[in-house]
Protein backbone atom coordinates (compact mmCIF):
# COMPACT_ATOMS: atom_id res chain seq x y z
CA UNK A 1 0.00 0.00 0.00
CA UNK A 2 1.37 3.10 -0.94
CA UNK A 3 0.20 6.20 1.41
CA UNK A 4 0.09 9.44 -0.76
CA UNK A 5 2.00 12.38 1.01
CA UNK A 6 1.98 16.11 -0.96
CA UNK A 7 -0.63 16.99 -3.08
CA UNK A 8 -3.10 14.59 -5.33
CA UNK A 9 -2.11 15.07 -8.84
CA UNK A 10 -3.71 13.27 -11.87
CA UNK A 11 -0.16 11.38 -12.21
CA UNK A 12 -0.57 9.91 -8.53
CA UNK A 13 -3.97 9.18 -8.95
CA UNK A 14 -2.43 7.30 -12.18
CA UNK A 15 0.37 5.27 -10.25
CA UNK A 16 -2.31 4.10 -7.82
CA UNK A 17 -4.49 2.48 -10.60
CA UNK A 18 -2.16 0.40 -11.90
CA UNK A 19 -2.27 -1.66 -8.67
CA UNK A 20 -5.85 -2.23 -9.49
CA UNK A 21 -6.15 -5.27 -11.28
CA UNK A 22 -8.85 -6.40 -13.69
CA UNK A 23 -10.29 -9.04 -11.07
CA UNK A 24 -10.89 -11.63 -13.90
CA UNK A 25 -7.34 -11.31 -15.83
CA UNK A 26 -5.26 -10.67 -12.73
CA UNK A 27 -2.62 -10.34 -14.93
CA UNK A 28 -3.37 -6.37 -16.41
CA UNK A 29 -4.19 -3.25 -14.61
CA UNK A 30 -7.61 -1.37 -15.47
CA UNK A 31 -5.23 1.05 -16.96
CA UNK A 32 -3.58 -0.93 -19.28
CA UNK A 33 -7.44 -2.37 -19.91
CA UNK A 34 -8.22 0.88 -21.45
CA UNK A 35 -11.20 1.31 -18.99
CA UNK A 36 -10.24 4.32 -17.46
CA UNK A 37 -11.29 7.17 -19.79
CA UNK A 38 -10.16 9.52 -17.60
CA UNK A 39 -9.35 10.96 -13.96
CA UNK A 40 -9.86 14.45 -12.75
CA UNK A 41 -8.30 15.87 -9.71
CA UNK A 42 -10.24 19.23 -7.84
CA UNK A 43 -8.46 19.99 -4.95
CA UNK A 44 -8.88 16.93 -2.29
CA UNK A 45 -11.69 15.26 -4.88
CA UNK A 46 -11.14 12.79 -6.94
CA UNK A 47 -13.10 12.28 -10.09
CA UNK A 48 -12.54 8.39 -12.14
CA UNK A 49 -14.47 7.58 -14.96
CA UNK A 50 -14.47 4.32 -16.45
CA UNK A 51 -16.17 2.25 -19.58
CA UNK A 52 -17.98 -1.16 -19.30
CA UNK A 53 -15.90 -3.81 -21.60
CA UNK A 54 -19.06 -5.71 -21.87
CA UNK A 55 -22.45 -4.23 -21.05
CA UNK A 56 -23.12 -7.58 -18.56
CA UNK A 57 -19.87 -7.96 -17.40
CA UNK A 58 -19.73 -8.02 -13.50
CA UNK A 59 -16.06 -7.76 -13.05
CA UNK A 60 -17.25 -4.07 -13.48
CA UNK A 61 -18.71 -3.21 -10.09
CA UNK A 62 -15.31 -5.12 -8.49
CA UNK A 63 -13.18 -2.89 -10.63
CA UNK A 64 -15.26 -0.08 -9.16
CA UNK A 65 -15.20 -0.93 -5.90
CA UNK A 66 -11.57 -2.14 -6.18
CA UNK A 67 -10.55 1.39 -7.65
CA UNK A 68 -12.44 3.00 -4.30
CA UNK A 69 -10.48 1.04 -1.67
CA UNK A 70 -7.02 1.25 -3.52
CA UNK A 71 -8.01 5.50 -3.38
CA UNK A 72 -9.40 5.50 0.22
CA UNK A 73 -6.41 3.00 1.43
CA UNK A 74 -3.69 5.43 0.26
CA UNK A 75 -5.97 8.33 2.07
CA UNK A 76 -8.02 10.26 -0.42
CA UNK A 77 -10.73 10.28 0.99
CA UNK A 78 -13.34 12.01 -1.38
CA UNK A 79 -13.31 9.28 -4.18
CA UNK A 80 -16.29 8.80 -7.16
CA UNK A 81 -15.80 6.59 -9.93
CA UNK A 82 -18.83 7.38 -12.66
CA UNK A 83 -19.60 4.90 -15.26
CA UNK A 84 -19.75 6.11 -18.75
CA UNK A 85 -21.05 4.03 -22.45
CA UNK A 86 -20.10 6.50 -24.45
CA UNK A 87 -17.35 6.21 -26.50
CA UNK A 88 -18.27 2.25 -26.61
CA UNK A 89 -14.86 0.50 -24.77
CA UNK A 90 -12.54 -1.32 -27.93
CA UNK A 91 -9.97 -3.82 -27.54
CA UNK A 92 -7.69 -1.57 -29.15
CA UNK A 93 -7.54 0.78 -25.91
CA UNK A 94 -5.66 -2.26 -24.24
CA UNK A 95 -2.06 -0.99 -23.99
CA UNK A 96 0.73 -2.56 -25.90
CA UNK A 97 2.13 -3.48 -22.66
CA UNK A 98 -1.38 -4.81 -21.65
CA UNK A 99 -1.41 -7.25 -24.64
CA UNK A 100 2.15 -8.02 -23.50
CA UNK A 101 0.89 -8.87 -20.26
CA UNK A 102 -1.86 -10.89 -21.48
CA UNK A 103 0.10 -13.36 -24.01
CA UNK A 104 2.46 -13.60 -21.15
CA UNK A 105 -0.19 -14.72 -18.84
CA UNK A 106 -1.17 -17.08 -21.33
CA UNK A 107 -4.25 -15.75 -23.20
CA UNK A 108 -3.97 -14.52 -26.62
CA UNK A 109 -4.43 -10.82 -27.14
CA UNK A 110 -6.90 -9.42 -29.42
CA UNK A 111 -6.36 -8.48 -32.99
CA UNK A 112 -6.43 -5.01 -33.70
CA UNK A 113 -9.94 -3.70 -34.84
CA UNK A 114 -8.87 -2.26 -38.18
CA UNK A 115 -7.91 -6.08 -38.84
CA UNK A 116 -9.58 -6.74 -42.39
CA UNK A 117 -9.87 -10.20 -41.27
CA UNK A 118 -11.89 -8.57 -38.45
CA UNK A 119 -13.83 -6.12 -40.65
CA UNK A 120 -15.01 -8.76 -42.96
CA UNK A 121 -15.89 -11.19 -39.83
CA UNK A 122 -13.40 -13.58 -40.14
CA UNK A 123 -11.57 -15.60 -38.32
CA UNK A 124 -8.10 -14.30 -37.17
CA UNK A 125 -4.76 -15.94 -37.51
CA UNK A 126 -4.26 -16.19 -33.44
CA UNK A 127 -0.96 -17.28 -32.36
CA UNK A 128 -0.88 -19.78 -29.06
CA UNK A 129 0.54 -18.21 -26.14
CA UNK A 130 2.33 -21.01 -25.45
CA UNK A 131 4.13 -22.32 -28.00
CA UNK A 132 3.76 -19.19 -29.88
CA UNK A 133 2.47 -21.66 -33.46
CA UNK A 134 0.16 -20.45 -35.52
CA UNK A 135 -1.58 -23.63 -36.20
CA UNK A 136 -4.41 -22.90 -34.12
CA UNK A 137 -8.57 -23.27 -34.30
CA UNK A 138 -11.68 -21.39 -32.54
CA UNK A 139 -13.54 -24.27 -30.33
CA UNK A 140 -16.10 -21.98 -29.21
CA UNK A 141 -16.71 -18.41 -30.37
CA UNK A 142 -17.37 -18.15 -26.02
CA UNK A 143 -15.21 -18.69 -23.11
CA UNK A 144 -15.01 -18.61 -19.33
CA UNK A 145 -15.60 -14.80 -19.28
CA UNK A 146 -17.64 -12.17 -21.20
CA UNK A 147 -14.77 -10.94 -23.02
CA UNK A 148 -13.12 -14.35 -24.19
CA UNK A 149 -13.58 -16.99 -26.58
CA UNK A 150 -11.68 -20.52 -26.45
CA UNK A 151 -8.93 -21.55 -28.88
CA UNK A 152 -6.77 -24.49 -29.19
CA UNK A 153 -3.55 -25.46 -30.27
CA UNK A 154 -2.65 -28.01 -33.11
CA UNK A 155 0.84 -27.81 -32.62
CA UNK A 156 0.79 -28.18 -28.92
CA UNK A 157 -2.10 -29.42 -28.18
CA UNK A 158 -2.91 -27.02 -25.34
CA UNK A 159 -6.52 -25.38 -25.13
CA UNK A 160 -5.86 -21.38 -24.55
CA UNK A 161 -8.35 -18.48 -23.90
CA UNK A 162 -8.40 -15.55 -26.59
CA UNK A 163 -9.40 -12.44 -26.11
CA UNK A 164 -12.20 -11.28 -28.12
CA UNK A 165 -11.73 -8.37 -30.62
CA UNK A 166 -14.29 -5.85 -30.47
CA UNK B 1 -49.51 10.36 -24.58
CA UNK B 2 -46.63 12.97 -23.80
CA UNK B 3 -43.15 12.23 -25.98
CA UNK B 4 -41.26 11.06 -22.30
CA UNK B 5 -44.23 8.62 -22.06
CA UNK B 6 -43.73 7.23 -25.21
CA UNK B 7 -39.53 7.27 -24.77
CA UNK B 8 -40.44 5.17 -20.99
CA UNK B 9 -42.72 2.87 -23.00
CA UNK B 10 -40.03 2.28 -26.00
CA UNK B 11 -37.13 1.44 -23.71
CA UNK B 12 -39.18 -1.08 -21.72
CA UNK B 13 -40.16 -2.59 -25.02
CA UNK B 14 -36.30 -2.77 -25.84
CA UNK B 15 -34.86 -3.67 -22.37
CA UNK B 16 -38.27 -6.39 -21.78
CA UNK B 17 -37.26 -8.17 -24.96
CA UNK B 18 -33.92 -8.39 -23.19
CA UNK B 19 -34.44 -9.56 -20.12
CA UNK B 20 -37.15 -12.34 -20.95
CA UNK B 21 -34.88 -13.68 -23.82
CA UNK B 22 -31.80 -13.45 -20.88
CA UNK B 23 -34.06 -15.24 -18.89
CA UNK B 24 -35.31 -18.22 -21.43
CA UNK B 25 -31.06 -18.21 -22.21
CA UNK B 26 -29.85 -18.64 -18.40
CA UNK B 27 -32.46 -21.63 -18.06
CA UNK B 28 -29.60 -23.54 -19.98
CA UNK B 29 -27.23 -23.33 -17.50
CA UNK B 30 -26.14 -26.64 -16.36
CA UNK B 31 -28.25 -28.21 -19.17
CA UNK B 32 -26.25 -27.42 -22.39
CA UNK B 33 -25.87 -29.87 -24.69
CA UNK B 34 -22.20 -29.68 -24.72
CA UNK B 35 -19.82 -27.28 -21.73
CA UNK B 36 -18.88 -25.19 -24.90
CA UNK B 37 -22.74 -24.32 -25.78
CA UNK B 38 -23.76 -23.86 -22.36
CA UNK B 39 -20.88 -21.25 -21.75
CA UNK B 40 -21.98 -19.81 -24.87
CA UNK B 41 -25.78 -19.37 -23.88
CA UNK B 42 -24.74 -18.20 -20.45
CA UNK B 43 -22.57 -15.44 -22.45
CA UNK B 44 -25.43 -14.64 -24.25
CA UNK B 45 -27.73 -14.08 -21.52
CA UNK B 46 -25.20 -11.74 -19.58
CA UNK B 47 -24.67 -9.57 -22.77
CA UNK B 48 -28.45 -9.50 -22.92
CA UNK B 49 -29.11 -8.67 -19.32
CA UNK B 50 -26.48 -5.74 -19.57
CA UNK B 51 -28.24 -4.26 -22.12
CA UNK B 52 -30.91 -4.96 -20.45
CA UNK B 53 -29.70 -2.79 -17.47
CA UNK B 54 -28.75 0.01 -19.46
CA UNK B 55 -32.49 0.73 -20.88
CA UNK B 56 -33.94 0.09 -17.39
CA UNK B 57 -31.93 2.28 -15.85
CA UNK B 58 -32.47 4.85 -18.03
CA UNK B 59 -36.18 4.39 -18.40
CA UNK B 60 -36.63 4.97 -14.82
CA UNK B 61 -35.01 7.97 -15.59
CA UNK B 62 -36.93 9.25 -18.23
CA UNK B 63 -39.91 8.21 -15.94
CA UNK B 64 -38.80 10.29 -13.02
CA UNK B 65 -40.67 8.52 -10.45
CA UNK B 66 -37.08 7.07 -8.92
CA UNK B 67 -37.67 3.65 -10.23
CA UNK B 68 -34.40 1.77 -10.12
CA UNK B 69 -33.89 -0.99 -12.94
CA UNK B 70 -34.35 -3.47 -10.16
CA UNK B 71 -37.89 -2.09 -9.13
CA UNK B 72 -39.03 -1.94 -12.99
CA UNK B 73 -37.68 -5.58 -13.23
CA UNK B 74 -38.41 -7.01 -10.63
CA UNK B 75 -42.03 -5.28 -9.44
CA UNK B 76 -43.60 -4.84 -12.60
CA UNK B 77 -47.09 -7.50 -12.94
CA UNK B 78 -47.21 -9.25 -16.11
CA UNK B 79 -49.41 -6.68 -17.77
CA UNK B 80 -47.10 -4.33 -17.46
CA UNK B 81 -44.24 -6.31 -19.30
CA UNK B 82 -44.19 -5.34 -23.07
CA UNK B 83 -41.60 -7.70 -24.55
CA UNK B 84 -42.55 -9.79 -27.73
CA UNK B 85 -43.93 -12.82 -27.60
CA UNK B 86 -41.17 -14.46 -29.78
CA UNK B 87 -38.11 -14.12 -26.87
CA UNK B 88 -41.21 -15.78 -23.77
CA UNK B 89 -41.70 -18.99 -26.07
CA UNK B 90 -40.21 -22.28 -24.12
CA UNK B 91 -36.73 -23.33 -24.89
CA UNK B 92 -37.45 -26.30 -26.38
CA UNK B 93 -34.97 -28.46 -27.88
CA UNK B 94 -32.04 -27.13 -29.08
CA UNK B 95 -32.51 -26.36 -32.49
CA UNK B 96 -35.72 -24.14 -31.11
CA UNK B 97 -33.48 -22.28 -28.54
CA UNK B 98 -30.98 -21.29 -31.42
CA UNK B 99 -33.88 -20.27 -34.16
CA UNK B 100 -36.02 -18.32 -31.47
CA UNK B 101 -32.18 -16.40 -30.93
CA UNK B 102 -31.12 -16.01 -34.80
CA UNK B 103 -34.58 -14.83 -35.30
CA UNK B 104 -34.16 -12.12 -32.62
CA UNK B 105 -30.28 -11.08 -33.90
CA UNK B 106 -31.02 -10.76 -37.08
CA UNK B 107 -33.33 -8.18 -36.18
CA UNK B 108 -31.74 -6.80 -32.87
CA UNK B 109 -28.45 -6.30 -35.15
CA UNK B 110 -29.83 -3.72 -37.24
CA UNK B 111 -31.94 -2.28 -34.42
CA UNK B 112 -28.71 -1.88 -32.41
CA UNK B 113 -27.17 -0.36 -35.83
CA UNK B 114 -29.73 2.33 -36.19
CA UNK B 115 -30.25 2.86 -32.64
CA UNK B 116 -27.00 4.54 -32.92
CA UNK B 117 -28.05 7.37 -35.10
CA UNK B 118 -30.94 8.04 -32.96
CA UNK B 119 -31.42 11.81 -31.76
CA UNK B 120 -31.58 10.44 -28.18
CA UNK B 121 -28.26 10.47 -26.71
CA UNK B 122 -28.39 7.90 -24.45
CA UNK B 123 -30.14 5.68 -26.40
CA UNK B 124 -27.45 5.91 -29.49
CA UNK B 125 -24.42 5.48 -26.48
CA UNK B 126 -26.54 2.07 -25.14
CA UNK B 127 -27.04 0.98 -28.94
CA UNK B 128 -23.50 1.77 -29.82
CA UNK B 129 -22.12 -0.64 -26.94
CA UNK B 130 -24.65 -3.19 -28.21
CA UNK B 131 -23.86 -3.22 -31.68
CA UNK B 132 -20.37 -5.27 -31.18
CA UNK B 133 -22.14 -7.66 -28.96
CA UNK B 134 -25.21 -8.10 -30.80
CA UNK B 135 -22.82 -8.87 -34.60
CA UNK B 136 -21.40 -11.88 -32.23
CA UNK B 137 -24.27 -13.34 -31.40
CA UNK B 138 -25.83 -13.33 -34.97
CA UNK B 139 -22.56 -15.11 -36.15
CA UNK B 140 -22.64 -17.64 -33.23
CA UNK B 141 -26.60 -18.53 -33.62
CA UNK B 142 -25.92 -18.00 -37.66
CA UNK B 143 -23.09 -20.86 -37.69
CA UNK B 144 -25.52 -23.06 -35.11
CA UNK B 145 -28.15 -22.82 -37.82
CA UNK B 146 -26.53 -23.66 -40.56
CA UNK B 147 -24.95 -26.29 -39.05
CA UNK B 148 -28.35 -28.00 -38.40
CA UNK B 149 -29.69 -27.31 -41.22
CA UNK B 150 -26.84 -29.00 -43.42
CA UNK B 151 -26.17 -31.60 -41.26
CA UNK B 152 -28.00 -34.50 -40.58
CA UNK B 153 -31.65 -35.07 -41.24
CA UNK B 154 -32.65 -35.15 -37.93
CA UNK B 155 -31.14 -32.39 -37.30
CA UNK B 156 -32.64 -30.20 -40.66
CA UNK B 157 -35.95 -31.49 -39.27
CA UNK B 158 -35.73 -30.46 -36.14
CA UNK B 159 -34.73 -26.63 -37.32
CA UNK B 160 -37.40 -26.30 -40.29
CA UNK B 161 -39.67 -27.37 -37.15
CA UNK B 162 -38.17 -24.90 -35.23
CA UNK B 163 -38.64 -22.30 -38.10
CA UNK B 164 -41.75 -23.23 -39.08
CA UNK B 165 -42.99 -22.94 -35.37
CA UNK B 166 -41.05 -19.63 -34.31
CA UNK B 167 -42.21 -17.88 -37.58
CA UNK B 168 -45.70 -16.66 -36.79
CA UNK B 169 -44.00 -14.56 -33.74
CA UNK B 170 -41.69 -12.89 -35.93
CA UNK B 171 -44.67 -9.93 -37.41
CA UNK B 172 -44.63 -8.74 -34.28
CA UNK B 173 -41.35 -7.19 -34.08
CA UNK B 174 -41.77 -4.80 -37.23
CA UNK B 175 -45.14 -3.79 -35.86
CA UNK B 176 -45.28 0.14 -36.46
CA UNK B 177 -48.32 1.66 -34.06
CA UNK B 178 -48.75 5.54 -33.10
CA UNK B 179 -46.67 5.58 -30.20
CA UNK B 180 -43.56 4.28 -32.45
CA UNK B 181 -44.74 6.46 -35.25
CA UNK B 182 -44.15 9.45 -33.13
CA UNK B 183 -40.98 8.32 -31.90
CA UNK B 184 -39.73 7.78 -35.59
CA UNK B 185 -40.96 11.15 -36.58
CA UNK B 186 -39.01 12.49 -33.54
CA UNK B 187 -35.85 10.97 -34.82
CA UNK B 188 -35.63 8.88 -31.65
CA UNK B 189 -36.59 5.34 -33.14
CA UNK B 190 -35.51 4.00 -36.27
CA UNK B 191 -38.00 3.18 -39.15
CA UNK B 192 -39.11 -0.67 -38.98
CA UNK B 193 -39.26 -1.45 -42.86
CA UNK B 194 -35.58 -0.71 -42.73
CA UNK B 195 -34.85 -3.22 -39.93
CA UNK B 196 -36.98 -5.55 -41.51
CA UNK B 197 -35.10 -5.49 -44.71
CA UNK B 198 -32.16 -5.68 -43.23
CA UNK B 199 -33.49 -9.20 -40.92
CA UNK B 200 -35.17 -10.35 -44.60
CA UNK B 201 -31.50 -10.35 -46.27
CA UNK B 202 -30.03 -12.17 -43.07
CA UNK B 203 -32.71 -14.45 -43.34
CA UNK B 204 -32.50 -15.11 -46.47
CA UNK B 205 -28.70 -15.68 -46.30
CA UNK B 206 -28.54 -18.01 -43.23
CA UNK B 207 -31.45 -19.87 -44.70
CA UNK B 208 -30.18 -20.56 -47.83
CA UNK B 209 -26.75 -22.06 -46.70
CA UNK B 210 -28.18 -23.86 -44.36
CA UNK B 211 -30.76 -25.25 -47.11
CA UNK B 212 -33.96 -24.91 -45.35
CA UNK B 213 -36.95 -23.13 -46.01
CA UNK B 214 -38.61 -19.43 -45.43
CA UNK B 215 -41.91 -20.07 -43.66
CA UNK B 216 -44.69 -18.41 -45.39
CA UNK B 217 -46.41 -15.66 -43.58
CA UNK B 218 -49.02 -16.24 -42.16
CA UNK B 219 -51.40 -15.69 -38.91
CA UNK B 220 -48.86 -13.08 -37.08
CA UNK B 221 -48.85 -13.60 -33.02
CA UNK B 222 -49.62 -10.05 -31.51
CA UNK B 223 -50.49 -8.72 -28.05
CA UNK B 224 -46.94 -8.59 -26.18
CA UNK B 225 -46.23 -5.11 -26.91
CA UNK B 226 -49.47 -4.26 -24.85
CA UNK B 227 -48.70 -6.24 -21.93
CA UNK B 228 -51.09 -9.24 -23.55
CA UNK B 229 -48.92 -12.25 -23.14
CA UNK B 230 -49.07 -15.93 -23.84
CA UNK B 231 -49.51 -18.39 -20.98
CA UNK B 232 -45.88 -18.72 -20.71
CA UNK B 233 -44.93 -15.66 -19.30
CA UNK B 234 -46.57 -15.67 -15.72
CA UNK B 235 -44.03 -18.68 -15.32
CA UNK B 236 -41.36 -16.51 -15.82
CA UNK B 237 -41.91 -13.80 -13.81
CA UNK B 238 -42.80 -16.33 -11.04
CA UNK B 239 -39.64 -17.77 -11.01
CA UNK B 240 -37.97 -14.66 -12.16
CA UNK B 241 -39.43 -11.93 -9.17
CA UNK B 242 -39.59 -14.54 -6.56
CA UNK B 243 -37.03 -13.32 -4.32
CA UNK B 244 -37.75 -9.84 -4.95
CA UNK B 245 -41.88 -10.76 -3.50
CA UNK B 246 -41.20 -12.82 -1.00
CA UNK B 247 -38.41 -10.75 0.78
CA UNK B 248 -39.83 -7.28 -0.58
CA UNK B 249 -35.94 -4.90 -0.89
CA UNK B 250 -33.93 -8.59 -0.32
CA UNK B 251 -30.29 -7.81 -1.07
CA UNK B 252 -26.90 -9.34 -1.09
Amino acid sequence: MVMLTGPITEARVRELLQNVKDPEVPAISVLELGVVRAVEVNDDKVLVTITPTYTGCPAMDVMKADIEKELHDAGIADVCVQQVLSPAWTTDWITTEGKAKLKAYGIAPPEHTTDIRALKGELPVVECPHCGSKDTGMISLFGSTACKALWKCNACLEPFDQFKCL
Amino acid sequence: MSQQEALFTYCLRQADDLLILSHRLSEWCGHGPVLEEDIALTNRALDHIGEARNLLTYAGQVEGKGRTEDDLAFLRAERQFVNTKLVEQPNGDYAFTIVRSFLFDAYHLPLAEALTKSSDTQLAAIAGKAVKEAQYHLRHSSDWLKRFGDGTEESHRRAQAALDALWTFTGELFVQDDLHQGLVKAGIAPDLNAIKASFDATVDNVLAEATLKRPVDGFMASGGRQGKHGENMGFILAEMQYLQRAYPGAKW
